[in-house]
């Protein structure tokens, strides 16, 4: 069951006019922005499909900006979000790509200033719903309807348990979990939806176990 | 949790429950909220939908590209001055329809019911409807429920984005939703809603989605108008007990399989349809100044 919530269907309150194509955009946007964590200074932003071929009348440029300055579907500032990035000092990178993919819009966004960077795949699959494919190279399926978790961590036995230990001990259940990796013991990426959300100490708690590098939380509810 | 309209009834009926009241249960053990929580937000999605009706019955709505804006006026207009001939709640569902619709066109704030390029056929029709039945404001929230229900069917086991299955399942999914929550406001029982959401979809099935440059305004705004209007004759004539040979969830999955069969050129893409026609080609090159050739 893709959509859970009755709310997906009577909703998002949003600018209009596309919930795909001006919502969906705002909140892989915001995804990645969450993620990223600050505002980033340069933001590249590559839409493939029907995103690439109608972005323009339906303002998903736009939208996506307002995403990346952390707006919601229904700030009236997403008209304005370009001029408000670049007096913000973001620097905006917009291309479009032939290269086919599973889904018809699909955005990929990199977002980056001189200490880090990030970058994820989002696909916006109707009525302002999206699922992120991709984050950093490690390829998921995540909605982040509810609290989503996620932990980089080194690929190594026992992580998994050591995550595990903490949100049990805290009794915060999980609803879905997803793990992946680049290679065999190298980098890998937990994402767990949990049905309550998380507290900073919990989350400090995770980040103290060895072999974990990154910790963070998002929801887009 | 129910998995389709099938279930969703039985579960009505079983209990003896309206569908809005089953929506409102299940939303409760899905999200874990209080049934109050709940509830206020889908009051704040009707403040949305209520402020949209009127701005677009008032206001000279205009989109960026002025391809439309004032079609819900000039119906209201109409209406107050002429001897029109299908009747003032059909005519005020397609009006109002028809102002959401041009609002969201004009990057306005609207509630996406199930999106934003189908979002006026779901309040259009409450409001229509509501000036007719004068239900209280829990009974218009109850509205939004039991056609969010049935979107969540259709959402489930079909699709409700014009790019994945053409405007069959955006306009169609809406209209359906619409269909089903008039006959719950209007007394009728949660098997009638079933039978007018079968009865609404069939005659969207095939519908292709086209919009002229790609901008959710030609003819979508339209296809909100006769999407509310066939929404309330479906109502009626399920109420009057005329039933769909097919089943209802049958029918959704006629709409799912067509969707899969239709080209891409047909779904959101703006190279097929009336996009295509020498008049969209021309609209198109005049609102971006470019690309005459696909």
């Amino acid at each position: 069951m893709k959509y859970k919530s009755v709310f997906d269907i009577i909703g998002p309150i949003m600018v209009g006019p596309s919930s795909s194509h001006t919502a969906g955009a705002a909140r892989i946007g915001r995804v990645a922005r969450k993620l990223f964590g600050r505002m980033p200074l340069r933001a590249e932003i590559v839409f493939y499909g029907s995103f690439a071929k109608t972005y323009q009348g339906h303002g998903s440029d736009v939208a996506t900006v307002a995403g990346i300055l952390d707006f919601d579907t229904s700030d009236l500032r997403l008209k304005n979000s370009l001029v408000i990035a670049e007096k913000a000092g973001m620097e905006v990178e917009l291309s479009t790509s032939e290269v086919l993919t599973e889904h018809p819009n699909t955005a990929r966004i990199k977002l980056s200033d001189d200490e880090r960077q990030i970058e994820i795949v989002g696909v916006s699959i109707g009525g302002g719903k999206i699922e992120v494919l991709e984050v950093n190279g490690f390829s998921f399926q995540l909605g982040f309807d509810t609290p989503t978790l996620l932990v980089l961590h080194e690929d190594r036995f026992g992580m998994i348990a050591a995550v595990a230990k903490v949100l049990t001990q805290h009794n915060i259940n999980v609803g879905l979990m997803e793990v992946s990796r680049h290679t065999r013991g190298s980098r890998a990426l937990m994402a767990i939806e949990t049905d309550s959300t998380i507290s900073q100490e919990v989350l400090e708690e995770i980040r103290q176990i060895p072999h974990i590098f990154d910790v963070s939380l998002l929801a887009l509810n | 949790m129910f998995r389709n309209v099938a279930e969703l009834v039985e579960l009505a009926e079983s209990q003896g429950k309206k569908i809005s009241e089953v929506m409102i249960e299940a939303e409760m053990e899905v999200s874990q909220r209080s049934r109050d929580a709940i509830m206020q937000d889908m009051y704040a999605n009707l403040d949305v939908m209520e402020k949209a009706v009127r701005r677009g019955l008032t206001e000279d709505i205009r989109s960026h590209s002025g391809l439309t804006g004032g079609d819900a006026k000039k119906l209201q207009t109409y209406m107050e001055t002429k001897t029109f001939l299908s009747g003032p709640t059909l005519l005020n569902a397609v009006s109002m329809s028809v102002a959401v619709n041009e609002v969201n066109a004009a990057m306005g704030t609207i509630v996406a019911t199930p999106t934003a390029g189908a979002c006026g056929i779901v309040p259009g029709t409450l409001f229509a409807v509501s000036d007719k039945l004068q239900p209280t404001r829990e009974e218009m929230v109850n509205y939004l429920f039991t056609a969010g229900a049935i979107g969540y069917c259709i959402a489930n086991n079909a699709f409700i984005s014009g790019a994945a299955g053409g405007c069959q399942a955006e306009v169609g999914s809406a209209t359906a939703m619409a269909a089903a929550a008039i006959v719950e406001m209007a007394g009728g029982t949660p098997e009638e809603s079933a039978q007018a959401v079968a009865i609404a979809l069939k005659n969207m099935l095939g519908l292709v989605c086209d919009p002229v440059a790609g901008l959710v305004e030609v003819p979508c705004v339209k296809r909100n108008a006769m999407g509310a209007a066939i929404a309330t004759v479906a109502a009626d004539m399920a109420m009057a007990g005329i039933k769909s040979v097919i089943p209802t969830d049958e029918v959704i999955e006629a709409m799912y399989r067509i969707g899969c069969a239709m080209p891409t050129t047909l779904k959101e893409t703006a190279q097929g349809g009336l996009a295509a026609t020498q008049t969209g080609r021309m609209i198109e090159a005049k609102v971006f100044g470019v690309r005459m050739e696909k």
